[in-house]
Order: C-alpha cells, then structure tokens, then sequence
C-alpha cells in the first residue's frame, strides 16, 4: 500500500515539477534541460490564462449559482408538508450519477441548431424565430456551464439536506413559540445553524468545480476556436492530442503545476474562513 | 398549506428539465432514423425499432465497451478495496510506527490538487509495459492513494474490540488470517460503501480510459466509446442515443437499487 502511495500519488507530484524543467516529447528520458523556460512560456501564454479564466468562471457558477439555488431548493424539500418531496429529490439528483461524457454528448445533440430537441420545442411554441446556435463561439461557454449546473445540481442539493437536518426540531418549536413567522425562522434558526457546514459544502463546491475536462471534452473539446477552453483541456492538447506531431510534456506539466499552485492558494484562502466557522460552530 | 403547493408549480418545472434529458436518449433510441431526422418533438416513437441498438452494439462496438467497463470498474473497485482495507487495518489497529505522519500525510494529499499528475502517472504505466491496455487504465485508476476509504476502514476497524484479535491469536490464526477471516467479514458496511462509491466513479471514469486507450481503441470504455463514436459519427443521433441508453442505463439502475446508501454516503461526507 505504501508502495502504490508513493508510486501513484508522491512521485507523480514530485515529478511533475521535475518534468517542467525540460523541453520534453516523453520519448526517452528527458534530458533538454530548459530551466524556467516552460514556467516562462506558461505564464505569457494568453491562451492558458484564457483557459484558466474559463475554469475559474466554472467554479464561479458553481458557488454563485448552483450553491445558493441548490440551498433555496433544499429549504422547499426538507419542509416535512411537501408532498412528492422524496420523488423530486430523486429526480434532481438522477444526472449526478451519470457518465459526464455521455450527458455532454447527449446534450449536444439536443441542443443542435439543426433539429434538435431543444432548437425544435423553441421555434415550435414561438419562443425564438431562428434556432439559436447553442455551441458556437457566443454562446457554448454558458451552455456548457448551464449543463455543468444541471449535472452538478443534485450533489449540492443533498449536501444542504444533510445540513438542514442537523437543525434541532427544539429550536424551530421555540421559534414558532415565539411567534416567528416562516422568514424570521430562516433567516435566524436555520441559516446561523447551517453556516459552518456550509463553508464545508463551499470548499467541496469549489474543489468539484475547477475540473471539468469530462463534461467539456465530450461536448465541445474546448472549442470552438478555445470559447470553452479550460485548464484540463488545455494540458490534454498538449500532451496527449493525437493530432499532435509531438507531445509536449514539460509544457503540459509545467501548466499543470501553475494551475496547481493557484488552486491550492485559492483553497488554502478558505481556511482561515473554515477555521472560523468551524470555532463557531462548535462554541 | 397553500403556499406550500404553490411550489409545486416550481419545482414540477425544474424535475422535467432535470430528467427530460434522459426520456429523450430513451425514446430517441427507438425512433426509426427517418423519424429521428424528420426531428419530431414526440416523446413516444412513430414505430418502435430496434435498429439502432443493434448498430450500436454491432457496428459502434458498444457490446465491448460494455464488458471492458465491466472489467474496468470491477477490478478497479477490487483493488481499492483491497488496498485501502489493508492499509485501514494497519493503520486503525496496532501501533505502526509512523502512523501519526502516515495519517497526516494522505490528509495532506487531499487538499493538494491532483488530476494535474497524470502525465507523471501515464509514463509510469508506460514504463511498466502496461499502457494500452485496460490493466493499465485501472492501476492509473486505483494506484493513487484513496483517501476516505483508507479513513473509513481505519475508523471502523480502531473501533472493534481488542478481544476479538486476542482471541483469533489464542487460537492460533496468523496476522493476515485474522485480518481476512474475521476483521475483514465484520467490516461489510465500509466496503458496501466503498465498492459502490469507487464502482460509480469507475463507471463514470473518462479522462484516465481515455488517455490510456488511445493507441487501443478495442479497449476503450462506454464513455471514451461514446465520445468517439460522436467523433466519428456525429450525425447518427439515432445510435448515438442507443449507445448513451446502453451506457447510462446500468448504472441508473444501480442507483435506483441502492438509493438510500448513496444519499446516506453522500450526506455523511459533509457531517463529518
């Protein structure tokens, strides 16, 4: 075990970093030692800034969009009265445990310009006159992000539910005691209680969100001319795209750790905020 | 009581476009091509076909994919269990000598982006022969260290009597005895858990089958199948909603057995 530890998850962090030293196409032992060089090139490279917005852009979905409506949807179903509440619970999680690669082509295909499902119900009910081309430039960055929402949702949705159920059912009884209506509840029982929990769910968001590869391979490959580009798409071009004459590893490992580097800033900015949360929550 | 209904008007809605997509791939797959290409908006085919699986599993390949995803998820799933029921053990029960920094080590790792490391990985399959080949695929998968099933077992297992090791060595059974005849059995909870979770995740895995595949596309998964079937036949919106029935499908099914420990799975990832 410790064997595989080392193997599969030290070594290839470590060697990463080495890799990103050299000009290196992954024939033979890399030997061109190019020093910063790649580091260099990386940080000057509009495209993967462009990249790395797109994938920043994505978590910014996640926590601004998914997370709050996920939380508002969580609110309506934990509320015991809903009828139908387990069957809607079901139904919105059902995407989470699909194969991402095929939703995304399953999608592409009904949001075609020409006779897709989504294209032909518009134009039918005489929502749009002309179909909107859901996948070009304009337009495939916030439809990709919209079925990263939809996929995404359920996930989210029961992450609130375990949250609202470590409300105590006392503190809603003494609520209603006092005489608090339904808004006063929730803004002052329900979301305090779930605050430090929350933080947890916006790390697990946010740590969720930056990968996309799957969902954006299958539907657009990055395209079209890099609209939809993230991080992960951009490292695959350059080490492992068969049209590639030759592979590029140290460029590609050298993006890889950048990126890294920047997610980890970016989670570890969290965790004074965790810490906090955390204290209060349990005071 | 009637506000409360009024939200059905929202939330009725929000589940249609929520599962629409999958009434679609199912109804589109056994619409004729003629039928799929005049692009009718009803859910219910003109006349049911089964053309397009038979394409599907025939000419697209999807009848091997189907069992290399097999193969690929449940080998996956073995070794993780074993690796991290193995490395649970060690670490929950006894003294390992290191086993505070061995802790503190994986927990590290997890916060520490990965999924950057696979070249890294890629060239040490490489280097072990195995590349293009699914046993490849499913070391990449497997080797990284497992976290939260490594903390699962270790939690359940720092949890269990000290008599029954005792006992099992009184009667004279061996380490790995002990651990793989009554420590192991005892621990059914964690690894239903942790089988269903790595065997979903392997289902659903596309970028390690993918890269791993590419010099061997007999080998490929359902979803590296997919994608390239759309590579190739992009047009074929008949087969390709077969081959999405076919490959989504098993797992759905899965998930529909299984409900409550998924929720439950889920949900006790962020209480704890």
């Amino acid at each position: 075990m410790l064997l595989l530890f080392v193997a599969f998850t030290l070594w290839p962090m470590v060697a990463s970093w080495w890799y990103s030293f050299f000009d290196w196409d992954g024939v033979g032992p890399a030997t061109d030692w190019v020093g910063f060089g790649n580091f260099a090139e990386v940080l000057q490279s509009g495209a993967f800034w462009h990249a790395f917005g797109n994938s920043f852009l994505f978590s910014l979905v996640a926590i601004f969009v998914e997370m709050p409506l996920a939380l508002l949807v969580a609110i309506l179903l934990n509320s015991q009265r809903l009828r139908g509440r387990n069957l809607y619970r079901l139904f919105l999680f059902l995407p989470v445990v699909t194969t991402t690669a095929v939703i995304g082509i399953v999608f592409a295909i009904m949001l075609d310009p020409a006779g897709g499902f989504v294209n032909g119900l518009l134009t039918s009910v005489g929502l749009v006159d002309a179909p909107i081309t859901f996948l070009s430039e304009s337009y495939a960055l916030p439809t990709v992000m919209a079925v990263d929402v939809w996929k995404g949702f359920g996930i989210t949705l029961i992450y609130w539910l375990a949250a609202l159920q470590t409300v105590p059912d006392d503190l809603y009884e003494a609520a209603k005691i006092d005489g608090a209506n339904g808004r006063q509840t929730l803004r002052h029982i329900t979301l305090p209680v779930i605050a430090p929990i929350g933080v947890v769910i916006l790390l697990l968001t946010f740590q969720k969100s930056m990968n996309p590869f799957d969902l954006v391979q299958a539907m657009t490959e990055g395209g079209p001319n890099h609209a939809t580009d993230v991080v992960a798409t951009y490292i695959y071009r350059y080490a492992f795209d068969p049209y590639l004459n030759a592979p590029r590893y140290g460029f590609a490992c050298a993006a890889g750790v950048v990126f890294g580097a920047i997610t980890l800033v970016m989670t570890a900015l969290q965790g004074p905020l965790l810490r906090r949360q955390y204290l209060k929550g349990s005071r | 009581m009637r506000r409360l209904n009024l939200w059905h008007l929202l939330l009725v809605p929000l589940c249609l476009v929520w599962i629409y997509p999958f009434v679609w791939m199912v109804s589109t797959a056994f619409k004729s091509e003629r039928e799929v290409f005049l692009g009718g908006l009803s859910v219910l085919p003109d006349e049911w076909t089964f053309d397009n699986f038979v394409r599907a599993w025939d000419t697209a390949h999807f009848g091997a994919y189907l069992s290399n995803t097999i193969v690929f998820s449940v080998t996956t799933v073995l070794i993780v269990l074993l690796v991290s029921a193995t490395a649970g053990y060690a670490l929950g029960r006894g003294s390992l000598p290191g086993k505070k920094v061995i802790v503190g080590l994986l927990i590290a790792t997890m916060f520490i982006p990965h999924g950057y490391t696979i070249i890294p990985i890629f060239k040490l399959v490489d280097g072990l022969g195995l590349n293009n080949g699914l046993l490849g695929a499913v070391l990449a998968t497997a080797g990284p260290a497992h976290v939260v099933p490594i903390l699962l077992f270790m939690g359940y297992f720092a949890g269990m009597p000290q008599e029954l090791e005792d006992a099992a060595r009184i009667d004279g059974a061996s380490y790995p005895r002990t651990f793989f005849s009554i420590m192991l059995p005892l621990a059914k909870p964690v690894i239903g858990t942790v089988a269903l979770f790595n065997f979903m995740a392997a289902w659903n895995a596309f970028f390690i089958p993918l890269v791993f595949t590419l010099g061997r596309p007999d080998l490929r998964t359902l979803g590296v199948g997919m994608y390239s079937f759309f590579g190739s036949e992009a047009t074929d919106w008949g087969g390709l909603a077969a081959g999405a029935t076919i490959s989504l499908l098993p797992i759905i099914a899965i998930f529909l057995f299984l409900q409550r420990t998924f929720v439950e799975g889920i949900a006790g990832a962020v209480k704890s």
